[in-house]
């Protein structure tokens, strides 16, 4: 033994002796063994305070073995900063573990923040709402969250790694406890396929260490064999240290699997059927100073001796309102520890645990509850009191005791978390005084102490029988295996966990949140009586608690300050995630350059070597710019935009939306899509059109071209292709079914070549092609097909600049080679340049034309664009048009699309900046700036917007308010380059 | 998180498919007056029970179809094809 381990056991337990493990706990060096947990070794090292409350800085220690725990929450060390809240009582203790209390200011020991204990009366349940009124919240909001919080996250890369896993199973168990191991041992050999998790490091969970004889031998033995006869089996998987911590619809359940150190694997798990055997938690009582360290859940403390060979203290009183905790009592007895009393609130104390605490003598107080506890960073303490006859109150006289422990049962409550978040319903059983599953939504059964069988060989025989069951339902021939255990314990539980006499404010119900009885009681007095309003406005069964030891205690105040039975309060709907997961584990391998796959262009390292700067552009990484001979961005926009209107520019529009419409109803079908009418189209023409919304609002524009007299090719906007070829899908598919045609998405199959610019059709006569792209063959607005250097071609001239221009269509393999061929056909004669997309954005804003969800918002419809002309010619009915017949789609004053110009050339013009009327008229909104740039072209700055009753105020001269800057703008026509189109035309 | 079987493919998991909302709702024609355009545009049922809805195996074979789901159990009562009328259930809703 080593010598910090002042409070370890010489023998017993499940511990290693002989592996010592040394940790750091808020600097001091200390000692364990290969098998303690961080709690149990900081109890082995007789450490008392390991923490601060989160409201009134007390003083606490460890109250739990497990789960439940709210106290011991700390930060642990890992390697690269500390990770807080870590349950201590469930992560396993291993060298150079850097351990530190959370709260505590300077340190744990003597904390400053305690003058909010002293106090307390000033920050009753709810105090935020109340006193933070005056100058404001704001005011005070830095320094309450600085002194709030559980704890600092890690900064820096986390090292850890996290994956995502997909597994099926007929049978999901949940929990390896007594019920879970006799469940998998009754349907592992059935054939169904049976998943068995465990949160602990090892299976077995309360049978652990705990000296009970099932089917003849020790339970530790037992464990042992059926782990053996399960373990190598096929169908079997066991997983541990995996917590469940979610349930969601059709049995999809979510596990986090920390069994490999370093890696955090998440499980997405789809169970025929799911069996919870997730055990029960004790419940604490409630007394005056019931939260001091050295206070611990009864069967912690067993837990302790049993498993983890400490000795939680000296002398321990065990405050119980039932028989289990009699167990406790005489293991501590069996282990040298004192026990100076047993208070029991019973009346009468059944003879079986009477006789034999007599026999030990232990001296038992029948109808006696704690009134009070001594002590400050440790127990010194206990006072007892004897209940009244009524039950109600507490005879004057009390006793108190030295120890330096107390070991409190208020019985157990099933953990029934899961349960509840399949929509599983709950109900209060008065027997047991504990709330139950009732009915599932979901193929879902509890059993063992998760289903109210408390004792030993209730929980074995339940659990056998339950998977039994359950493998059956699954389709698989399956009986419960026999289980046999001498343990007899009765439970004879009497509702009684709150002492009815003492300082209120300084019982606790929640220990996570710092809520007292007198929190409750104040919540009722203002009328918070539904259990949802009652959590919201105390905050109890919140956070790393999660209602596992507060809730039931805060529910049976509530329905008795309310003068209601427990079953009629209800209880709160619990919810994902049952422990907290790590954001890593959800977002897996999604992070990073994983997090959403970059498109990229087919030409992308022709691009790179011209010196392209990527931007995003929806999934699409696309040239923002070209950085040659280092210009910066500003310049290299604007030389490209020059290019274009001098010579010629080169640009990539691979990631244009397409989409083939064919079949003998494709002209009709898009009829009824677009605004514009497409049946009228011939063939090899193409049409600039607008697409709506069944509200009549403007959703993508496009051009499509008639191939064939059955044969359409749209072209959509980039972001919106895929989004687009889903809405035709779904028109055709849902709501004309009859139309004969199929669409089909060719967007990565045809890779864009643009070329612009007065010299580009010079430039392509000067390539290997068999089409004729004289304008007397192919004018602006039409589409060709043929060949280009080889490649099958569609070439349609469409321009977005303003200038003359073709896009060429070719197979994405051949984009390379055809933007290589191009620069130098054209560099022999011509300027040509590559631009990027900033540079196209200015020279469409110089030709004013629309840029659909920049110049438009979910309010604009085709009248405000200036398509009122093409709706009201068009007599067929398309999506959205009814919409248009609206009063409010009519009206003359909506904002409609202009050209703005400011009075000072120079002035500098930003999208979202407001046109506002004049202080006479309230300085009142009156639209906003949607596309701005300075045009190189005309030298002096402009932009479009969607200004109120706009067509009727072009000359008008309107003031601009944007971020603190206001100025004066002309209202024109948003068409500020070649209006009449005789470049566009040539 | 649903499994649902698509027609087509067979049953896949609910991140597969989009959600399409309510089925069996009749477009009306442009002669449709202000009332019932707007009762198309923005009336939708939302019953505690089974509720017939429409999906698209997106990841999939790209195909819609109707199911009839239970909005409080999630069960999925019956698959069938877009244009099929409503099947006829037993509305079974689970209580409490």
């Amino acid at each position: 033994m080593t010598d910090t381990q002042k409070n370890r056991l010489e023998t017993g337990g499940r511990i290693d002796r002989r592996k010592a493990v040394t940790f750091t706990f808020n600097g001091r060096k200390l000692q364990g063994c290969r098998g303690d947990t961080i709690a149990s070794a900081l109890l082995a090292n007789g450490v008392s305070t390991v923490n601060r409350s989160f409201k009134y800085h007390r003083p606490r220690g460890v109250m739990s073995a497990g789960v439940e725990e709210t106290n011991a929450l700390l930060s642990v060390y890992d390697g690269q900063g500390d990770v807080p809240v870590v349950r201590s009582t469930m992560r396993a203790l291993i060298d150079d573990h850097r351990i530190k209390s959370p709260g505590g200011f300077p340190n744990v020991n003597f904390d400053l923040g305690r003058m909010l204990d002293f106090t307390h009366r000033l920050w009753t349940a709810g105090f935020y709402n109340k006193i933070f009124k005056w100058p404001g919240w704001h005011w005070y909001e830095g320094m309450v969250r600085r002194m709030a919080g559980l704890g600092h996250l890690p900064a820096g890369e986390d090292s850890n790694r996290y994956f995502h896993h997909n597994l099926h199973c007929d049978l999901l168990i949940v929990g390896a406890g007594p019920a879970g191991l006799a469940a998998a041992l009754s349907t592992v050999d059935s054939g169904a396929r049976v998943v068995l998790v465990e949160q602990d490091h090892e299976t077995g969970g309360s049978l652990l260490g705990c000296g009970a004889t099932i089917d003849s031998v020790d339970s530790d033995l037992w464990i042992n064999q059926t782990m053996a006869a399960i373990e190598d089996k096929p169908n079997l998987t066991v997983m541990t240290s995996s917590t469940v911590s979610g349930y969601y619809d059709h049995n999809m359940l979510t596990i986090t699997d920390r069994s490999t150190p370093g890696v955090k694997r998440f499980w997405k798990v789809r169970a025929g059927q799911v069996l919870l055997t997730t055990g029960a938690i004790e419940q604490p009582l409630v007394f005056e100073n019931n939260d001091r360290p050295g206070i611990m859940l009864a069967n912690a403390a067993m837990e302790y001796v049993n498993r983890y060979a400490v000795r939680p203290a000296d002398a321990m009183v065990v405050a119980t309102n039932n028989d289990s905790a009699y167990r406790v009592a005489f293991t501590l007895d069996d282990h040298g520890i004192e026990v100076p009393a047993v208070v029991d609130a019973r009346k009468t104390v059944p003879d079986e645990p009477a006789d034999e605490a007599r026999r030990r003598g232990i001296p038992v107080m029948p109808g006696s509850v704690v009134l009070n506890t001594h002590g400050n960073r440790a127990l010194t303490g206990v006072r007892i009191g004897k209940l009244a006859a009524d039950g109600k109150s507490v005879t004057p006289e009390g006793v108190d005791i030295t120890c330096q422990g107390l070991a409190v049962s208020g019985g157990f409550n099933p953990t029934c978390h899961l349960f509840s978040q399949a929509r599983g319903k709950l109900s209060y059983d008065t027997e047991l005084a504990c709330f139950r599953s009732d009915h599932g939504l979901q193929k879902v059964t509890v059993a063992g102490a998760a289903n109210g069988k408390f004792s030993l060989s209730g929980a074995l025989n339940n659990g056998a029988k339950a998977g039994a069951e359950a493998a059956t339902r699954a389709g698989y021939t399956c009986t419960p295996t026999a289980i046999s255990t001498t343990e007899t314990e009765g439970y004879n539980l009497e509702a009684m966990r709150i002492t009815p006499c003492g300082d209120s404010s300084r019982q606790w119900v929640d220990y996570m949140h710092d809520v007292t009885v007198a929190d409750i009681q104040l919540a009722v007095r203002e009328n918070f009586v539904s259990v949802e309003h009652l959590k919201r406005h105390t905050t109890t069964g919140m956070s790393a608690d999660q209602g596992k030891t507060s809730n039931l205690n805060a529910l049976t105040l509530l329905a008795e300050l309310t003068g209601r039975p427990v079953e009629e309060v209800g209880t709160t709907t619990f919810r994902p995630q049952f422990m907290p997961v790590p954001m890593g584990a959800i977002a897996g391998q999604r992070h990073g350059d994983h997090y959403a796959p970059a498109r990229l262009l087919p030409a992308h390292k022709w691009h790179v070597r011209y010196g392209a700067v990527f931007e995003d552009y929806g999934p699409w990484k696309r040239p923002e710019y070209y950085a040659i001979d280092g210009r910066d961005r500003e310049t290299a926009i604007r030389e490209e935009a020059i290019a274009v209107r001098r010579e010629a520019g080169l640009f990539d529009a691979s990631p244009l939306g397409k989409i083939e419409l064919k079949g003998p109803d494709a002209g009709e079908f898009l009829n009824r899509i677009f605004v514009n009418n497409a049946l009228t189209l011939k063939t090899g023409r193409i049409r600039y059109g607008l697409m709506l919304n069944e509200n009549g609002i403007v959703m993508d524009d496009g051009v499509f071209a008639r191939l064939a007299e059955d044969h359409y090719l749209l072209s959509t906007t980039s972001a919106n292709a895929d989004h687009f070829t889903d809405w035709l899908e779904r028109w055709h598919q849902c709501e004309w079914p009859d139309l004969e045609l199929i669409i089909s998405a060719v967007t990565s199959q045809w890779a864009v070549v643009t070329l612009a610019g007065p010299a580009s059709r010079a430039i392509l006569q000067e390539l290997e092609s068999d089409i004729d792209f004289s304008a007397g063959v192919l004018p602006h607005m039409s589409i060709a097909t043929g060949t280009f250097l080889g490649a099958p071609a569609r070439v349609q001239r469409v321009s977005f600049t303003g200038e003359m221009s073709f896009e060429i269509n070719i197979p994405a393999l051949y984009a390379e080679r055809v933007m290589k061929a191009m620069m130098i056909a054209g560099g022999s004669a011509f300027h040509v340049e590559p631009i990027g997309a900033e540079a196209l954005m200015v020279l469409r804003t110089e030709k004013g034309y629309l840029h659909v969800g920049g110049d438009t918002d979910g309010t604009t419809n085709p009248m405000d664009v200036g398509f009122a002309g093409i709706v009201a010619r068009k007599q067929a009915d398309f999506v959205g048009k009814r919409s248009l017949l609206r009063a409010e789609d009519q009206r003359e004053d909506r904002r409609q699309y202009v050209g703005v110009e400011p009075l000072n050339p120079n002035e500098e013009l930003e999208p979202g900046a407001h046109f506002i009327t004049g202080p006479e008229q309230g300085g009142r909104s009156q639209g906003m700036v949607t596309s701005a740039c300075f045009s190189p072209t005309l030298e002096r700055s402009i932009g479009m917007g969607l200004l109120e009753s706009g067509f009727q105020r072009k000359g008008e001269t309107v003031k601009v308010y944007d971020d603190g800057r206001s100025f004066e703008v002309r209202i024109t026509d948003p068409v500020f380059y070649d209006p009449a189109g005789e470049k566009m035309n040539a | 998180m649903l499994r649902i079987r698509c027609p087509w493919c067979g049953t896949r998991d609910e991140v597969e498919f989009n959600f399409g909302g309510e089925s069996h709702i009749t477009r009306p024609g442009l002669d449709a007056d202000d009332a019932l355009w707007s009762d198309y545009l923005f009336n939708k049922e939302n019953p505690r029970g089974v509720h017939y809805e429409h999906w698209l195996h997106k990841y999939g074979c790209g195909r819609w179809f109707n199911i009839a789901r239970d909005t409080l159990t999630h069960e999925i009562h019956a698959v069938y094809a877009m244009g099929d009328p409503k099947p006829e259930l037993v509305e079974k809703i689970a209580g409490d």
